[in-house]
C-alpha cells in the first residue's frame, strides 16, 4: 500500500521541478535549458507512477485515511491541511499526471528553439503542481488556495507569448472572468466560517471536506445546519466558482480566447487541468449538491444549455483551435449536466475519456500548425497526404468525440444520455427531458463540426498555409497568430508523434473501463461502480446509485444522431471544390450571429465593462473628483484668495475644498446617526 | 521616575535617540561619506528593536508592563501617571513600525543619495515620526494621544515637502493644513469627552460612560459629537472616506519612499490608536460607533476601488488603493463588536475582529512596501510615474518587474500571499459578527480591485519597452525589496506566527 509521503510526492515533485527550473536553471544555466524539460518530464513520470500506485491502493484497500495537520487557527475554527484519497482523487491524479506527462514530452519538440524554453517548463510544472494540490486537498481552504494558484499559473501560461497583445489580453480576461466565479466560491467558504461553531458542536470541522458532506446529509444531527435554502445557496456559490473555471455560460467567454497560449498549453488546460477543475469541484461536493434539488436543477440546465450553445458557435469557426475550444465548452456542459442529473460516475468517466481525446485533438492541431504555420482552416487542406500519422490520430480522436462505437467517447457519452433519459434523479421529469433533448441535439452538432474540421484540414487541396493567409490579409502579423512561422509540409518529429500515439490508444480503448456488457477481465461497469462505491463509502452508505444497464436502442439513437451530423458535414464539405466561401455563410444573419459568438464578448467588453462600468461609474466618480470638487474649489478658492492668505501661493484652492469636505462628512455622519436612531 | 520607568519607555527613548544621533552624525560626516547615513540609521534601529524584544519576553506572565510582570510586581501601577500602557498590543506595533521603518530606510538609500542637502535630516525625521507612531500605539491618555499624533504628523509633513519643488511643497502644505484641521477637530472632540467624563484617561472615560444612560446615540450628545469628531480626526490618518481627499494629491507628489512610509507605518499607528481608544475607552457605546465604522469601511472600499480604476499615474493609483485597503481593515474594526443577546442590547467583544486587523496590517505592510520600494527604484530611473511608462519593464528589470507583479497580486489577495489570509480572516470576522453585507461588499470589491492591479502587470509584461536601458540599483534597496517580498509570501504560507502574535496583542486590549 502506498504511504502518505509518496502521495505528497505526487504534488511535491512537479513543484520541485518548478523551483529547480525557475530558481536554478533559468538564472544560471539558461543555455542548457533542455535540462529543465528533462527534469520536468522526469518529475512527472515519477509522479505518474506514484499516481498509478495510489489508484491501485485505492482499488485494493478502498479508502486511505491520513490524519491532516493543523495549519492555522482563526477565531476558534481550525483549518487543516491534508490528503483526501478516494476513487475520485485517485482517478484524477492519474489523468492529470498522465496527460501532463504526455504534453510535456510533446513540448520538447514543439517548443524546441523557443527562447523561453525554460520559462515554459517552469510554468507548466507550477500549473500541474497547482492542479495536483487542488485534487489532493482534504480541506476547502486548502483547495481554494490551489484553486487560485491554478488561476494565476494559467494567467502566466495563456499570456506566455506576452509580446503579443492578444495573448496578454486573453490572459487577463481569463484571470478576471474566472475570478468573478470565485467570488461565489469565496462567499460559500465564508458561509462555512459563519457556521463553524455549529459544526464544532456536532464534532465536525467546517472546512474538512468529508465533514461538510456529513453535515449536508438530511439524517445527520446537523441536518438543520446545512439544510434547506442555505444548502442551496452554498451549493450555488460553489457552482459559481466551478462555472468560471469550467467555462459554463455565462462565464464561458474567456475560454476560446485562451487559445492564444502555446498549443500544448491549450491541450493541458482544456483536457486535464483548469477546465476539469470546475467539474472536479462540483463532483467533490456532490454529496452537498445532491441534497438540494434546486441547485441540481441549476447545474443540469446550465450544463445542458452550455452544451448546445457552445456547439452552435463551434459550427462556424474558421480557426481550428477555436472549434476545439467551443467543443471543450460544450463537452464540459455535458459533464455538468450529468452531475446536475445525479449521474456522478458517468460525468467523471466522460471527464476521463474527454481528457484523452481532447488532448490528442489539440496536440494534432499543434502538429498541423507546425507544418502549415497557421491555425486558420481556410488555408489548410489536403494534409492527410503529408501527415498521415497525424491524420489517422486526429480522425480517431475526432470520431471518439463524435461518439462512434466502439471508441472511448461513445461509452461515456452513452452513459450520460442513457441516465438523462432514464430520469431516476430527484429532479422534475421536464428537467430530464429538456436536458436529454439538448444533449442529443449537441451530439448532432458535435458530429458536424468535428467532421467539418477534419475535412477542411486534411482533405481536398492544400490552400497555401500561412503564406497565402498573410498575402490575402496583407498584414504583418497573422490574425490567428501562428506559433511557428513558415510553411514546410512534413510529418512532425517522433518526440511529438509518440505522445500522440499513446493518447490515441487511450482515446480508442478507454471505453473498456466501462465494460457495459461482457465479461472482459474486469467487472461489469467497472469504473462507474468504482466511483459510485467510493462516494457511498465516504458517507457510510451501501453503494451509491446503480449503474444503468447498457441499452441497445439508446446506443442506436445516439449513433444515429452522430451519423446524421457526420453525413450532413460530408455532403456539404466533401463535395465542395476549391476555396470559395464557407457553405454555411449562406445562412446569412444566423451565420453572422454565430461567428460573432452571439455578441456575448461585445456585450461584456463594450457594453458592460467599457461603456457601463468604466465610463459611467468609475468615470463619473473620477469626474466628480476632478470637476465637481474643483468647481467648489474655484468658488472657495476665489473667496479665500480675496482674503489673501500666505497659503495662497501654494494652493490650487483644493485644500479649502478638502477641509469643507471633512466638515460636510462630519455633518453627514451626525445626521445619519441621528436619523438612524 | 524610577529605573523601572526608564525601562518601560526605553524603546521610545532609543528611537528618538537614534534620530538625534543620525542628525549629529550628518554634521560630523564629510560630504563624500554621507552615503553611510542610511546604514547608520538602519543599525541604530537595532536599539529600539532589542529593547522591545526584551520587554516582549518580560511580559510572558503579565499583559502590561506597567501593571507589573512577575519581576516588577511591587511597582506602583500609576507610574507615568497612567498615560502609557506598554503591553503586548503596544509591542506588536513596535515591531511592525520598526520593521517598516527599517525597510523604508534601506529602500531610500539610492533615492536620498541624489539629494544635495539634508540627508541626515531626512532619516532623522523618519525616525522621529516612527517614535510618535510607537507612542501612539501605547498611549492611553487623550493628551498623550494628541502629542504622539502631532509627533507623527509634523515630520511627515516636512518629509512630504522634502523635494522642495513646487509639487512636493504643495503636497507638504496640504498635508500640514489638513492634518492641522483634523487635529483641531480631534482636540475639540476630546474636550467634549473630557467635559462630560471629567477625565482624559481611557480607563476613567470608560467608567464614566458606563454610567451614562439615555435614548440619544452614545447615551449623551456630548459624547456623541465628541466621539464623531475624534473619529474624524483619526480618519485623516487612516485615509478613510470621507476624510481621504488629501491622499491622492500627497501620494502623487511627495517623495516615493515617504509615501511608502505614510501608507504603511502611519496607517498602522492610526489603526492602533483607533482600536485602543474605541475598545478600551468607548466600548460601552460600541453598538453606536460600530455602525459608524461599518459605514466608513463601506464608503472607503467603494470609493477607493472605483476611482482607482481610471487612474493613469501609479502613485495616484496607490493613493486610491490605500483608501480601499483602509476600508477592508475598518471592516475588521467594525467586526470587533457583536450585538449581545437579551432585551437590552449590550455590546460584546469579538476578539477575532481586532485580531484580523492586526494581521491585515502586517500583511499589507509587507506587500505595500515591496510595491513602493520597487516603484521608488523604477521611478527614479525612468523619471516618471505614469503607468504607460512601465511598458516592457520585464525586459529592462526582470527581478523588479517580478516582485512588483507579485506584490500587486498580493494586494488583490491572491494566495499564497499574506493578504489572502488576511482578507479571509477579516471577512470571516465580519460574518461572525453579523456584518454579512459588509463581508459581501468586501468580497465584491476585492474582485473589482483585480482589474486595476492586473492592468499594471499587463503593461509591464506585455507592452514593448520604450528603451533598452537596464534599470539597476545598489544592493540595499534590493535587500529591502527581497525582505518585504519574503515577508509577504511567508505570511501567506505560514501565517500562524504573526497570527498568534496578533491574538496575544489583542488579549491585552480586552483587559
Amino acid at each position: 500500500m502506498i504511504t502518505e509521503a509518496l502521495i505528497w510526492a505526487i504534488f511535491l515533485l512537479p513543484l520541485g521541478s518548478f523551483a529547480f527550473s525557475a530558481l536554478v536553471v533559468r538564472p544560471f544555466f539558461n543555455r542548457y535549458s533542455l535540462v529543465s524539460g528533462i527534469v520536468t518530464i522526469g518529475a512527472l513520470g515519477t509522479a505518474f507512477a506514484f499516481s498509478i500506485w495510489t489508484l491501485r491502493s485505492v482499488i485494493v484497500h478502498h479508502d486511505l485515511n491520513f490524519e491532516p495537520i493543523e495549519w492555522l487557527e482563526v477565531g476558534g475554527a481550525t483549518i487543516e491541511m491534508g490528503l483526501l484519497i478516494d476513487p475520485l482523487t485517485a482517478i484524477m491524479l492519474v489523468v492529470v499526471t498522465g496527460v501532463s506527462l504526455l504534453v510535456q514530452s510533446y513540448s520538447l519538440g514543439y517548443m524546441e528553439g523557443d527562447k523561453s524554453f525554460c520559462r515554459y517548463y517552469s510554468y507548466m510544472s507550477l500549473f500541474t503542481a497547482a492542479m495536483l494540490g487542488l485534487v489532493l486537498a482534504s480541506n476547502i481552504i486548502q483547495l481554494y488556495v490551489f484553486w487560485e494558484l491554478v488561476g494565476v499559473s494559467s494567467y502566466l501560461l495563456i499570456g506566455f507569448w506576452h509580446e503579443r497583445p492578444a495573448a496578454a489580453a486573453a490572459a487577463k480576461k481569463a484571470f478576471i472572468i474566472t475570478r468573478i466565479g470565485d467570488v461565489g466560491f469565496l462567499i460559500a467558504i465564508l458561509y462555512l466560517f459563519a457556521k463553524a461553531d455549529e459544526f464544532a458542536a456536532a464534532g465536525l470541522n467546517a472546512f474538512h471536506i468529508p465533514d461538510i458532506w456529513q453535515a449536508a446529509q438530511p439524517e445527520a444531527a446537523l441536518g438543520a445546519v446545512l439544510g434547506g435554502t442555505a444548502l442551496t445557496w452554498l451549493a450555488l456559490g460553489i457552482f459559481a466558482g466551478a462555472a468560471g473555471k469550467s467555462g459554463q455560460f455565462p462565464l464561458h467567454a474567456w475560454l476560446p480566447d485562451a487559445m492564444e497560449g502555446p498549443t500544448p498549453v491549450s491541450a493541458l488546460i482544456h483536457a486535464a487541468t483548469m477546465v476539469a477543475a470546475g467539474v472536479f469541484l462540483v463532483a467533490r461536493f456532490f454529496p452537498v449538491f445532491e441534497h438540494s434539488a434546486d441547485a441540481m436543477m441549476v447545474v443540469a440546465l446550465v450544463g445542458a444549455f452550455t452544451a448546445v450553445f457552445a456547439a452552435t458557435m463551434g459550427l462556424v469557426m474558421n480557426d481550428i483551435k477555436r472549434v476545439m475550444a467551443y467543443s471543450t465548452i460544450s463537452q464540459l456542459g455535458y459533464m455538468m449536466a450529468a452531475l446536475g442529473l445525479g449521474l456522478y460516475a458517468p460525468a467523471i468517466f466522460h471527464l476521463v475519456t474527454h481528457a484523452a481525446f481532447k488532448a490528442l485533438l489539440f496536440l494534432g492541431a499543434g502538429s498541423v500548425n507546425h507544418a502549415t504555420g497557421t491555425f486558420d482552416m481556410r488555408y489548410m487542406g489536403g494534409l492527410r497526404r503529408v501527415m498521415p500519422v497525424t491524420y489517422v490520430l486526429v480522425l480517431m480522436s475526432g470520431l471518439s468525440l463524435v461518439g462512434i462505437i466502439p471508441l472511448a467517447g461513445f461509452w461515456s457519452k452513452d452513459e450520460i444520455l442513457l441516465g438523462a433519459w432514464d430520469g431516476s434523479s430527484v429532479l422534475d421529469t421536464w428537467v430530464n427531458r429538456v436536458t436529454f433533448s439538448a444533449l442529443l441535439a449537441g451530439v448532432i452538432m458535435t458530429a458536424f463540426y468535428t467532421i467539418r474540421m477534419i475535412i477542411l484540414t486534411f482533405h481536398g487541396e492544400f490552400r497555401g498555409g500561412v503564406e497565402t493567409e498573410l498575402m490575402e490579409k496583407a498584414q504583418t502579423v497573422p490574425a490567428g497568430a501562428a506559433d511557428h512561422g513558415g510553411v514546410h509540409l512534413h510529418e512532425s518529429p517522433l518526440v511529438m508523434v509518440l505522445p500522440m500515439v499513446v493518447l490515441g490508444i487511450a482515446a480508442v480503448a478507454l471505453g473498456y473501463l466501462a465494460n457495459p456488457q461482457w465479461d472482459m477481465g474486469i467487472p461489469k461497469h467497472w469504473i462507474t461502480g468504482f466511483l459510485a462505491d467510493g462516494l457511498g463509502a465516504a458517507l457510510g452508505l451501501e453503494g451509491h446509485g446503480e449503474a444503468l444497464e447498457f441499452s441497445w436502442w439508446m446506443a442506436l439513437v445516439s449513433t444515429g444522431a452522430a451519423l446524421a451530423g457526420v453525413l450532413l458535414a460530408l455532403v456539404i464539405y466533401l463535395r465542395r471544390k476549391g476555396k470559395g466561401a464557407d457553405p454555411l455563410e449562406h445562412a446569412g444573419p444566423l451565420h453572422t450571429l454565430l461567428a460573432q459568438k452571439y455578441y456575448v464578448d461585445t456585450l461584456y467588453e463594450d457594453v458592460i465593462v467599457r461603456k457601463g462600468f468604466f465610463k459611467v461609474i468609475a468615470g463619473t466618480l473620477d469626474w466628480i473628483d476632478r470637476n465637481l470638487v474643483d468647481g467648489i474649489v474655484d468658488l472657495i478658492g476665489w473667496f479665500f484668495r480675496n482674503i489673501g492668505s500666505a497659503i495662497g501661493k501654494f494652493q490650487t484652492g483644493q485644500v479649502q475644498a478638502y477641509a469643507t469636505g471633512i466638515a460636510f462628512g462630519i455633518l453627514a455622519i451626525i445626521l445619519a446617526l441621528l436619523l438612524a436612531q | 521616575m524610577s529605573v523601572h520607568d526608564f525601562y518601560v519607555v526605553s524603546p521610545y527613548l532609543a528611537m528618538a535617540g537614534a534620530g538625534l544621533l543620525v542628525i549629529l552624525l550628518d554634521l560630523a560626516l564629510p560630504m563624500r561619506n554621507k552615503g553611510l547615513l542610511p546604514y547608520f540609521a538602519f543599525v541604530a534601529l537595532a536599539g529600539p528593536f532589542v529593547l522591545s524584544l526584551i520587554q516582549f519576553y518580560d511580559l510572558s506572565g503579565a499583559v502590561n508592563l506597567l501593571q507589573g510582570s512577575d519581576a516588577f510586581a511591587t511597582e506602583d501601577p500609576s507610574i507615568l501617571l497612567g498615560t502609557l500602557s506598554v503591553d503586548r498590543f503596544a509591542l506588536f506595533f513596535n515591531f511592525l513600525i520598526i520593521g517598516s521603518t527599517a525597510l523604508v530606510v534601506l529602500g531610500s538609500t539610492d533615492y536620498v543619495r541624489s539629494m544635495e542637502r539634508f540627508q541626515g535630516e531626512y532619516f532623522g525625521l523618519i525616525l522621529f515620526s516612527a517614535t510618535g507612531m510607537m507612542l501612539l500605539a501605547a498611549a492611553t491618555d487623550l493628551i498623550t494621544i494628541y502629542i504622539s499624533l502631532e509627533l507623527t504628523t509634523l515630520p511627515l509633513a516636512a518629509l512630504s515637502a522634502f523635494l522642495m519643488n513646487r509639487k512636493s511643497s504643495e503636497a507638504g502644505m496640504k498635508f500640514l493644513i489638513i492634518g492641522g484641521i483634523s487635529s483641531a477637530l480631534m482636540l475639540y472632540g476630546m474636550a467634549l469627552v473630557f467635559g462630560f467624563t471629567g477625565s482624559t484617561q481611557l480607563a476613567d472615560i470608560s467608567n464614566a460612560i458606563g454610567q451614562a444612560t439615555g435614548d440619544t446615540p452614545f447615551g449623551n450628545y456630548a459624547i456623541f459629537v465628541g466621539v464623531i469628531l475624534m473619529i474624524a480626526g483619526f480618519g485623516f490618518k487612516l485615509s478613510a472616506a470621507p476624510f481621504q481627499m488629501w491622499v491622492p494629491d500627497v501620494y502623487e507628489a511627495a517623495p516615493t519612499p515617504v509615501v511608502g512610509f505614510l501608507s504603511v507605518a502611519s496607517k498602522a499607528a492610526a489603526f492602533a490608536v483607533v482600536l485602543r481608544v474605541l475598545f478600551t475607552g468607548f466600548f460601552d457605546v460600541a453598538l453606536d460607533w460600530g455602525i459608524l465604522i461599518a459605514g466608513l469601511a463601506a464608503a472607503s472600499m467603494v470609493i477607493g476601488n472605483l476611482v482607482a480604476i481610471s487612474q493613469s499615474n501609479i502613485r495616484r493609483l496607490f493613493g486610491y488603493s490605500t483608501i480601499a485597503h483602509a476600508g477592508y481593515i475598518l471592516v475588521g474594526v467594525a467586526a470587533g463588536v457583536k450585538s449581545g443577546e437579551g432585551v437590552f442590547k449590550t455590546p460584546e467583544f469579538a476578539a477575532i475582529g481586532p485580531d484580523s486587523v492586526l494581521f491585515y496590517l502586517g500583511a499589507y505592510a509587507a506587500a505595500n512596501l515591496a510595491a513602493f520600494i520597487a516603484i521608488t527604484i523604477i521611478g527614479s530611473k525612468i523619471n516618471s510615474d505614469e503607468i504607460s511608462d512601465y511598458a516592457g519593464l520585464v525586459t529592462r528589470a526582470p527581478v523588479l518587474a517580478m516582485v512588483l507583479a507579485l506584490a500587486l497580486l498580493a494586494l488583490v489577495g491572491v494566495p499564497p500571499t499574506g493578504i489572502f489570509i488576511a482578507k479571509l480572516y477579516i471577512f470571516t470576522a465580519a460574518v461572525d459578527s453579523g456584518l454579512v453585507w459588509l463581508a459581501l461588499l468586501g468580497v465584491v470589491n476585492s474582485a473589482v480591485s483585480a482589474y486595476y492591479y492586473v492592468r499594471i502587470i499587463r503593461v509591464m509584461f506585455t507592452q514593448p519597452a520604450t528603451s533598452e536601458e537596464k534599470i539597476t540599483a545598489s544592493p540595499a534597496p534590493f535587500l529591502a525589496l527581497g525582505l518585504a517580498g519574503a515577508a509577504m509570501v511567508f505570511m501567506g504560507i505560514a501565517p500562524g506566527f504573526v497570527m498568534e502574535a496578533a491574538q496575544g496583542a489583542v488579549r491585552a486590549l480586552a483587559v
